[in-house]
């Protein structure tokens, strides 16, 4: 089999581009710990309600300009609609279904996981500057979902 | 010593090696039989893309804030009919078509067309029982349908039997070539009926996962279990999901590597490099799919990243692609007299529609590849994921690339099937190039869109005024009007395509649509290349090896098994 010495030339291009790739998102992952939402934790969603802490939903203080927020995502609101945190916090959320399938995102931010119901999603995001950020659901969940959201306001 | 290439030893006016063949009048009947049948596939598929275009462009309407779709057809009805008509339905009877075609183009013989027909009907009996169900309003789940939303039984069944039916068309492919095989066991497989069967061993591999997700959501909307594990379902069918992307891709590629050269005289780069490309899509194809599930609670970060991994190895098919099709190009110019990078673009049949639009498509595509790393790039993808970005991305690659050569290859196909002049040529044409257009615009405001966060799925995205919404408006209206764009193209097609048949009248000097000879010059083919068995056997093991880690995990980790719900 023949292959032309260009081609030979242009693959090894592709095959060095390709583990270019890889070297970067290798060491973000290892080294910065950019690492996509991947939270391996179980809930009965027929429990949430009496499971603690989404038994009562909201935001919690852990340290200095630390928070964890709680929520519990289902058809077609989140609780809860509003928190508000001081500017520079570092807020680890912790969403879960009663229902089915939701998104949990805040646009232009990176926080964005999908909430799947049995199971606890985890992301976390440092809010440097003041604002109200919008909180939506970014997957299909029935007929209003496009009403499904909740804010997160930055002082 | 490398075996013959039938492609090789015929005379170049007979690129098919059909000079290997006695005239026999029982095989002209069967040829007869054979284009009825490609035909009814490619019109089943153009009638479904009229139809999924008319939905596309209401959608653009309604986030664009200009209508409001009334109750008894809202808008996630129709999107869920959107995604089904185009992604699952169109393509499918598309592809099962032209590879119909090229297996019986490349190894003439004298044969029954039943089975495919079976397989024909099958897909258009599930097909019809898909859509009437959505379209009533109960199976507003979306082309994902993920559980918990539970469909009517009716969806369920009725898209497993689309499967089934392409399991037929796929096995007469097969028959076709182990006939080939059996009598001419020291000749390379047809390259044409080779890329066909080579994407239907991937199609077989990659449904299997659906099926699979089919048998646990079928008893589950009977009412027969009461719960589902959502984590798994979602796994199957992503299994599932992205292989399809790559059929679609390997349709594209037959024609690509396959027709365009024919345009201009052209002929294959290489033998051996189209069938190292469709054997690396075939075993790339399945181990990938938790790409589309990087921000799933469940699934372990170390899963996601070796699927990061494998995604990228789709490098070398595509990088391959690139350099056969442009080398093509310069090839065939310079036997013309033609050198220089713009005088190669000029004496290019830009006004050839069955040209124009692939080569337009490849373009489109040049950007749905960028588009492709970031989704891919592992925690870059958090960044778009269900944001608007991807919308963009599936129309820019399926909508543009995929959906322009078939278009372009129908009108190539279409009068060499029903033996009639083309159609309104102009018009045909214009809707090329008014897809194009209407596909930029409508991807580049969707991307746009996305990287400010707006979200797919979404019937309006104004949230009631909300701050960051206002943002998305500017892009949602330019969306809106590239789609107006591509409808009225697809419009086009369709007067176009039907036309063919309905005005003209039956003329036999129209040429069988013919597959680009082999270039002589590229040199033997590996007999190993041609040993589609062994290829299969190692996509299977691969596709085993990158699943059964998150497969078992899931499975032990024993997650709650979810109630249907219908929240529409």
């Amino acid at each position: 089999m023949h292959i032309h010495r260009y081609e030979k030339i242009w693959l090894t291009f592709g095959m060095c581009i390709l583990a270019m790739f890889i070297a970067v998102l290798s060491i973000a992952a290892i080294g910065e710990g950019f690492v996509p939402p991947s939270n391996v934790q179980t809930i009965d969603p027929t429990k949430v309600a009496s499971t603690p802490p989404f038994d009562h939903p909201g935001l919690r203080k852990v340290g200095d300009h630390a928070y964890e927020a709680y929520y519990v995502a289902h058809i077609f609101s989140f609780d809860p609609a509003t928190i508000t945190i001081p500017a520079g916090s570092r807020v680890t959320f912790y969403v879960t279904s009663t229902d089915v399938e939701h998104g949990f995102s805040i646009p232009a931010t990176g926080v964005n996981t999908m909430v799947t119901p049995g199971w606890v999603s985890s992301v976390a995001h440092t809010f440097r500057d003041p604002g109200t950020f919008l909180l939506v659901c970014n997957e299909f969940c029935g007929i209003a979902h496009q009403t499904m959201a909740a804010k997160v306001v930055v002082r | 010593m490398n075996p013959a290439n039938p492609a090789n030893a015929a005379s170049s006016n007979d690129p098919m090696g059909s000079g290997h063949w006695p005239e026999n009048p029982a095989f002209t009947l069967s040829r007869e039989r054979g284009d009825l049948l490609v035909l009814t596939h490619i019109y089943t598929a153009t009638l479904v893309l009229g139809i999924g275009a008319l939905f596309g462009v209401l959608q653009g309407f309604s986030r664009a804030n200009w209508i409001v779709m009334p109750d008894w057809f809202d808008y996630y009805r129709m999107l869920t009919a959107h995604g089904v008509l185009m992604a699952l339905v169109f393509t499918t009877f598309f592809i099962t078509g032209l590879l119909t075609y090229a297996t019986y183009r490349s190894i003439p013989r004298v044969r029954s067309t039943r089975l495919n027909w079976t397989g024909y009907c099958i897909m258009l009996f599930g097909t019809a029982m898909t859509a009437l169900t959505i379209l009533s309003g109960n199976a507003t789940v979306l082309y994902t349908f993920y559980a918990p939303l539970k469909a009517s039984p009716f969806f369920y069944f009725g898209a497993t039997l689309l499967v089934a039916g392409t399991w037929f068309v796929a096995a007469d492919i097969i028959a076709n070539v182990v006939w080939f095989k059996k009598h001419n066991s020291k000749v390379l497989i047809p390259l044409p009926a080779f890329v066909s069967v080579c994407t239907m061993i991937m199609w077989i591999i990659a449904t299997l996962g659906v099926t699979a997700e089919m048998l646990i959501l079928i008893p589950w909307s009977l009412g027969w279990t009461s719960g589902v594990d959502v984590s798994l379902t979602r796994m199957l069918f992503w299994y599932f999901g992205h292989p399809l992307v790559y059929f679609w891709i390997m349709g594209a590629y037959v024609i690509w590597y396959l027709v365009v050269p024919t345009a201009f005289g052209g002929s294959v780069f290489s033998d051996a490099l189209t069938r190292l490309a469709f054997i690396s899509l075939l075993l790339l194809s399945t181990p990938v799919g938790l790409h589309h599930e990087y921000l799933d609670p469940g699934i372990a970060s170390g899963w996601k990243f070796l699927h990061t991994v494998l995604t990228f190895g789709v490098v070398i098919p595509s990088f391959m692609t690139a350099f056969a099709i442009f080398a093509t190009f310069e090839i065939a110019a310079r036997k013309n007299g033609v050198t220089g990078f713009w005088n190669i673009v000029r004496w290019l049949p830009w006004r050839d529609p069955a040209f124009a639009g692939p080569a337009l498509g490849m373009i489109l595509f040049i950007f749905g590849g960028f588009g492709g790393i970031v989704n891919n790039s592992y925690s870059m993808d958090v960044l778009v994921h269900n944001t608007m970005w991807i919308v963009g991305h599936f129309h820019i690659t399926v909508g543009g690339p995929v959906a322009l050569t078939f278009v372009g290859a129908a009108y190539r196909l279409v009068p060499s099937l029903a033996r009639r002049q083309l159609f309104a040529p102009k018009l045909a044409l214009w809707s090329v190039y008014m897809w194009f257009v209407g596909m930029a615009v409508m991807s580049f405001s969707m991307h746009w869109a996305g990287l400010l966060g707006a979200p797919r799925r979404t019937s309006d995205v104004s949230y009631f005024g909300a701050a960051g919404a206002a943002t998305w408006h500017g892009q949602m209206i330019g969306a809106a009007l590239g789609g107006t764009l591509i409808a009225i193209a697809v419009l086009f097609f369709v007067i176009v395509a039907t036309g063919t048949y309905f005005t003209n009248k039956r003329t036999e000097d129209n040429p069988a649509l013919a597959f680009a000879p082999v270039d002589a010059a590229a040199g033997g083919t590996p007999p190993v290349l041609d040993k589609l068995g062994r290829w299969a056997a190692l996509a299977v093991v691969l596709a085993i090896l990158a699943y059964v880690g998150p497969v078992s995990e899931q499975l032990s980790a024993h997650a709650y098994l979810a109630p249907g719900m219908r929240t529409w």
